[in-house]
């Protein structure tokens, strides 16, 4: 006021428009594209190198590519992929060498399998506990009487044969037995440590329970072919291989993550100790000792299924990534969550299971992707022990004697990429997905 | 400029009515403590006894081992000499009454330590859910209740992230409260909070105070220590060195060290 030559705007100044040379798809271009000598080089050099590889592939998939036909001559006759060939031997890359009768099984399995994943990647589908324990408990074992037939023989083997015969019977008894005592012994540990005693017998007598429904669904003869695990093949092998190691990896790896920061030095070395010797060995190696080495180990006329066995291998060698995953989620996670959790007076399992573990397993959702990919692709190895997943079923039709031509490999190869990038692009997309959804902004 | 940090203290209105400090009832005994990390002696020989209703403030320079002496009394720390009985339960090794008394004393921390992947209701009905073994509608009325004593009601449906500091330590308060706790233990409630939103946590802790609430504060605003504390308790390299009535305290500290820390914290 007393100073004339202050000037105060009264009103505020209006927005100006954005050059206009920043703006549009002309300005997108100008500034992302053609911003320099050097990036206009850069330009165009990756369009040449664009085009020089989607002309042909396209030119070579879709308009040289031979739809239909019969026979290697329809595949000789063309200059692009024969994917009559592929149709001719799709059943085979999705079922293998499955009963043609029987393929019902597998599709209703297949069905289950996309139902329960839409029912719990789907968020607004209510019922996801409900689900999640289906998926888990009921489903594998229906999965399992669905593809091999049930009737699993039980026979025991605790008691010698001389005492007692082997029957369904002596394997109840002893399944009985074993129950008692770790009923026992889960009691006296319990009584140790000061824990509840009714609680800790009543979640053990729950789980060998749910143990005993299981077995015995596996073991009753519901009235289906048998079919042996040598004649699966294909996509079949394929997902058996992959859902159960993700499955079965999940937990194992919580569980020697945890292992791994545990207070307890004896169980801190044993996760160690496995993960790093899992980690160690490349999972060829695995898959071999699984098919060749174990047998010899096994007293004889005692024999593991082969597929049971590389799942069991894959399973592990997964679980021990797993962990270290989920270990780098479970250091993000500050010190006071843990405390809080505890002055608040959960116990250890209840502050992982509510606080810890769905703060750390959030953080680490592409890790564990990841690693979930690498595993869909690495089912491909099992190939070396002889079974026949969807690549080796591609692979061994490329050189049958009635498609045999020169295209005929690349067709399949090409069918092969195709189909395992869908999968593995489906699931990083959906990753994608749950982690901008589950992100509440508290990373400040 | 005026004092920011003492200026809350004076605004506080407390009602002393119901303050009422038992005569035979102890809440917290810690008898002949001891503690080390590693070498580090943290805690020497402390002697402290807490009686139902009593407000005690524990202040005392950095690194002296407020904190750790709290976190003693719900064993987030272990103690490695003395004796330490809490309502009537001794800590040892024994995780039932660890966990016993860990159900009776609330713990508010400076970090607040909400669960940021749970909403406000959430973070307020999981204990009593899972610990208490509460029906999930009686938790969440409980934890509406106290979320209206700390006046963040329409908050509870939000996220801990997308709250301000203040109202989200008011939160952990209120979480504690919903495991209706007979002891509550504070470790610097409001340092790490702004200035403004300090006297919004501070009135809570009075509201606390005024209904009979026994509670151990380690904090350094010294107008709640004046109008709130019965007792004021001031540590130095491990050891309690001095405690006193708040008026006497302040006005007349008996050791040297008690008077440099005042004289550096009242300025
Ligand atoms: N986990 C720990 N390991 C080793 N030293 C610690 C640990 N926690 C605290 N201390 C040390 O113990 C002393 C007391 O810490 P603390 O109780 O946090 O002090 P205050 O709360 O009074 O600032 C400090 O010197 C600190 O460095
Ligand atoms: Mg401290």
């Amino acid at each position: 006021m007393s100073n004339p030559s202050v000037y105060v705007r009264a009103a505020m100044a209006p927005a100006q428009p954005a050059p206009r040379s920043t703006v549009g798809v002309a300005g997108w271009l100008r500034t992302n594209l053609f911003s320099s000598l050097w990036n206009t080089v850069l330009t165009l050099l990756a369009i040449a190198l664009i085009v020089s590889i989607v002309v042909p592939t396209v030119r070579f998939t879709l308009v040289d590519a031979v739809w239909s036909g019969e026979g290697r001559e329809a595949c000789l006759a063309a200059n692009g992929a024969c994917w009559a060939y592929v149709k001719a031997y799709l059943p085979q890359f999705i079922y293998g060498r499955y009963p043609i009768d029987e393929r019902w099984r597998v599709d209703l399995v297949y069905a289950m399998l996309a139902l329960g994943l839409v029912l719990l990647m789907v968020p607004r589908i209510p019922a996801k506990g409900a689900t999640l324990a289906f998926m888990l408990l009921v489903f594998p074992v229906v999965a399992f009487v669905l593809l091999t037939g049930g009737g699993l023989e039980l026979d025991g083997g605790l008691i010698p044969d001389d005492v007692m015969a082997p029957s369904a019977f002596r394997f109840w008894i002893e399944y009985g037995a074993v129950c008692a005592v770790l009923l026992a012994l889960a009691a006296a540990l319990a009584a140790w440590q000061g824990a509840s005693v009714a609680r800790t017998l009543r979640n053990l007598a729950a789980a060998l329970a749910v143990l005993a429904v299981v077995l015995l669904a596996v073991s009753v003869d519901v009235g289906l072919e048998h079919v042996e695990t040598a004649n699966w093949g294909g996509m079949l092998v394929t997902l058996v291989v992959a859902v159960t190691g993700m499955t079965a990896s999940m937990p194992l790896g919580v569980l020697l993550a945890l292992g791994r920061r545990s207070n307890m030095p004896v169980v801190r070395l044993a996760s160690v100790v496995f993960i790093e010797v899992w980690r160690g060995v490349p999972l060829i190696t695995v898959l071999f000792m699984s098919s060749v080495m174990l047998p010899l180990f096994l007293p004889s006329g005692v024999t593991i299924d082969k597929l049971f066995r590389a799942l069991v291998g894959v399973a592990l060698f997964n679980s021990a990534y797993m962990a270290e995953v989920i270990r780098g989620g479970l250091q993000a996670i500050p010190r006071g969550q843990y405390e809080a959790a505890r002055a608040l007076g959960l116990g250890y399992w209840q502050m992982m299971r509510m606080i810890v573990l769905p703060q750390a397993l959030r953080l680490v959702i592409p890790g564990i992707v990841g690693s979930f990919i690498s595993l869909f692709k690495d089912t491909t190895l099992v190939l070396i022990i002889g079974l026949f997943d969807f690549l080796g079923q591609i692979q061994a039709s490329a050189n049958s004697a009635t498609w045999a031509s020169p295209v005929t490999g690349i067709s399949g190869y090409i069918f092969a990429a195709f189909v395992y990038w869908i999968f593995c692009f489906g699931m990083s997309q959906y990753a994608g997905f749950v982690e901008r959804r589950l992100d509440t902004g508290y990373k400040r | 400029m005026s004092d920011v940090s003492a200026a809350p203290g004076e605004e506080l209105a407390v009602d002393r009515s119901k303050m009422r400090v038992s005569s035979t009832e102890v809440a917290i005994e810690m008898v002949d403590v001891n503690k080390w990390y590693g070498e580090f002696h943290v805690l020497r020989d402390i002697n402290l006894k807490v009686m139902r209703g009593e407000r005690i403030v524990v202040a005392g320079p950095s690194g002296s081992g407020k904190s750790t002496m709290i976190r003693c009394i719900n064993r987030l720390e272990e103690h490695q000499k003395g004796r330490i009985v809490v309502d009537g339960k001794e800590l040892t090794n024994d995780l039932r009454k660890i966990d016993e008394v860990r159900r009776e004393v609330g713990m508010v921390f400076q970090h607040f330590n909400l669960f940021p992947h749970l909403t406000i209701l959430e973070n307020l009905t999981l204990a009593p859910i899972h610990v208490r073994r509460m029906p999930r509608r009686e938790a969440e009325e409980v934890a509406m209740l106290y979320l209206k004593r700390v006046k963040i009601p329409e908050q509870a449906h939000k996220y801990p992230g997308q709250l301000s500091g203040g109202q989200q330590q008011r939160v952990a308060i209120a979480r504690s409260l919903c495991m209706n706790p007979r002891v509550m233990l504070f470790d610097e409630p409001t340092s790490a909070l702004d200035p403004e939103m300090i006297k919004e946590v501070l009135d809570v802790m009075v509201g606390l105070a005024e209904e009979g609430m026994t509670m151990v504060c380690v904090t350094h605003e010294m107008g709640f220590a004046r109008q709130v504390a019965n007792r004021v308790i001031f540590m130095d390299a491990g050891q309690i060195v001095e405690q006193n009535e708040p008026e006497a305290f302040f006005t007349n500290p008996q050791h040297d060290r008690t008077k440099l820390f005042l004289s550096q914290i009242l300025h």
